[in-house]
């Protein structure tokens, strides 16, 4: 090898790790600004936390993190600040979490299973009145349903917010699990059908079963939809004692107005602790769903 | 992908290729299945539809009967100046922090991009406030966060008094008109996390191949980015815009919590679905409320039909 040629490599080599350092400081650059910009997403959040166990006083006066005091005074004062203590409350919005999400599970993948798998009549043109549902907004419907439901007494029930779901009209839902319906292989039904199981045998032992996920997405998300729910339970829960956790903290503020800021960040971090365990144990989920559908 | 995509492949093809070999036709077992989705679209959405275009042409308070008086309702919104501020804050929040958020999401969608160690942790962590950004909750933070005293103006305070060059004015960031709107926008912009998920998967289906013939052609990164990602990438843009338009409009939670439910100061914050909650339930409006109901019903409509239109321009489908 002549020493020209040497000398190239050379030059070729000290090049390359430039380029690789380069690329490594680049790298690292990367991470600063994501982390800086992960820590000021989340600051306003660990403020509040931080918030909830300071005195008082100190809230408006120390913008960091370490108080020079600790309490749970707070948690105390804000939990029986309302009529009732504030389990009440997060018991209301479970029993309506609960039936909206079971009355999802049920009605959404009956009829996804309907939409998947059985012919009728006009089924396209009933699939596109399911679709085209899906994006009506509910501010347009409300006045007339608050009607219906006052008419016949469910007004301060939690029927009017659990029997739309029971009755399918999250029909988003029924999309979701359509999509995750075709995507299992026709030939298990047929299988199936040869050996005499009809429709429902088929739904229940075949579908629902590998469907697992897909009914955990709904179900991960009907809950944080309904638990986050402010509109509907503020209009059809008047009564303080039916009062959900959101309508509830309204109140709470409302009755406050700017004195109590850390007995209601207390409050309000509790209301947003079930959706935080679900970030932790149902991303995977959650991930999913939004990647593959575009749910918030 | 989407309902959306979905919507327009049934436009476009007809059928959903779901047609069993034997053409049976299973009207038993479909009203079995489909029985209660049935009901509930006549008795929960398509009934009330109808009888809010009804109650959109009646004057009527809940506790007499409704009078007929014809198109007197949408006439009275022609000239309802508190309507055309609704419509003018709407508008303005959907048109200025729309494009933030979505920037923001494909922003960092971009540099979380394949291979970067720890996406998982990143990606959970900027995700996370758009799962929390609708509650109640994050509201009255948000409201305190840009209060007189709040977590803001503290550090601007602090900001301002270790340096002598620059002074920020300080102020009630969400009871001052000029800035009241903007401090909401800036909660919708917080909440970038569910679309750049979206973006991520879109990403993740560019063929890598793509990539490896432009860097053999001496393409830039930059280039890449223009020629390769952003294209293909148009029909994410278009599906997350869409989506978040429509979301945008229907914002209610946090404008009432951070105005106390009047929609200030100056009606600065007042959201077309908070005056038309106001409308019906605080002043018994229900006629006139119907008719706002349709009028929103008809701007969600034509947004979304121009998006699409617009589509045609911009967006490039691959297949």
């Amino acid at each position: 090898m002549t020493d020209a040629a040497r000398a190239d490599i050379v030059l070729m080599n000290a090049a390359r790790a430039a380029g690789r350092r380069r690329a490594s400081w680049r790298r690292f650059g990367k991470h600063v600004l994501l982390v800086l910009g992960g820590l000021l997403m989340l600051y306003p959040l660990l403020w509040m936390v931080a918030s909830s166990f300071k005195p008082e006083a100190l809230i408006f006066r120390e913008p960091g993190l370490l108080a020079s005091e600790f309490t749970t005074e707070n948690y105390a004062f804000g939990w029986d600040f309302l009529r009732r203590p504030f389990s009440w409350y997060i018991t209301n919005s479970l029993i309506v979490v609960a039936g909206a999400v079971i009355g999802n599970l049920v009605s959404c993948s009956l009829a996804a299973y309907g939409f998947a798998r059985l012919n009728f009549k006009f089924k396209n043109l009933w699939f596109a009145i399911m679709l085209m549902s899906i994006m009506l907004p509910i501010h347009v419907i409300i006045v007339p349903q608050y009607i219906l439901f006052s008419n016949i007494g469910w007004i301060n029930t939690f029927l009017p917010l659990i029997a739309p779901k029971v009755l399918a009209t999250d029909a988003f839902f029924v999309f979701l699990m359509v999509q995750f319906f075709r995507g299992i292989p026709r030939e298990l039904d047929e299988a199936a059908r040869i050996d005499g199981a009809g429709h429902p045998r088929i739904f229940f032992r075949i579908m629902l079963p590998l469907s697992v996920p897909a009914l955990a997405t709904t179900a991960i998300f009907t809950f944080i939809w309904t638990w986050n729910d402010f509109f509907s339970q503020l209009i059809f829960l008047t009564h303080p004692d039916m009062y959900t956790v959101p309508v509830a903290l309204r109140t709470f503020l409302d009755a406050t107005g700017q004195n109590h800021w850390g007995p209601m960040f207390a409050m309000s971090l509790i209301s947003l602790a079930p959706l935080f365990l679900i970030f932790l144990f149902g991303q995977r989920f959650l991930v999913k769903g939004i990647a593959t559908t575009g749910i918030k | 992908m989407s309902a959306l995509s979905e919507l327009s492949r049934l436009r476009r093809r007809g059928a959903p290729a779901s047609k069993s070999p034997a053409e049976r036709n299973d009207g038993k077992a479909a009203l079995f299945f489909l029985g209660p989705w049935f009901i509930g679209l006549l008795v929960i959405v398509a009934g009330p539809l109808a009888a809010s275009f009804y109650l959109s042409l009646t004057d009527y308070n809940l506790l007499s009967s409704p009078t007929f008086e014809g198109l007197a309702n949408y006439q009275a919104l022609l000239t309802d100046a508190q309507l055309r501020k609704a419509l003018q804050v709407t508008f303005t929040y959907v048109f200025v922090s729309v494009p933030l958020q979505l920037a923001a999401a494909l922003g960092l969608a971009l540099l979380l991009d394949r291979g970067l160690r720890g996406l998982a942790v990143y990606r959970s962590v900027y995700y996370l406030p758009s799962l929390l950004g609708g509650s109640v909750a994050i509201a009255i933070l948000w409201r305190q966060i840009f209060g007189t005293e709040g977590l803001v103006n503290q550090v601007l305070w602090w900001f301002n008094d270790i340096q002598p060059f620059f002074h920020i004015q300080t102020q009630g960031w969400v009871s001052n008109p000029d800035t009241a709107l903007g401090t909401l926008m800036i909660l919708n912009v917080w909440t970038f996390g569910s679309p750049m998920v979206i973006f991520l998967a879109g990403l993740r289906q560019i063929p890598e191949m793509y990539y490896e013939a432009a860097s053999i052609d001496g393409a830039s990164r930059w280039r890449q980015l223009l020629k390769i990602t952003l294209p293909l990438l148009t029909p994410i843009i278009f599906f997350n815009l869409v989506l978040q338009v429509i979301n945008a409009f229907q914002t209610f939670t946090q404008s009432y919590i951070v105005s106390g439910g009047s929609g200030g100061p100056v009606d600065s914050t007042l959201f077309y679905t908070l005056y038309l909650y106001i409308q019906a339930f605080t002043n018994l409006n229900m006629g006139y409320a119907s008719a706002m109901a349709w009028v929103l019903l008809l701007i969600v409509a034509v947004m979304t039909a121009l998006n699409f239109f617009l589509s045609k321009y911009w967006v490039f489908y691959n297949d």
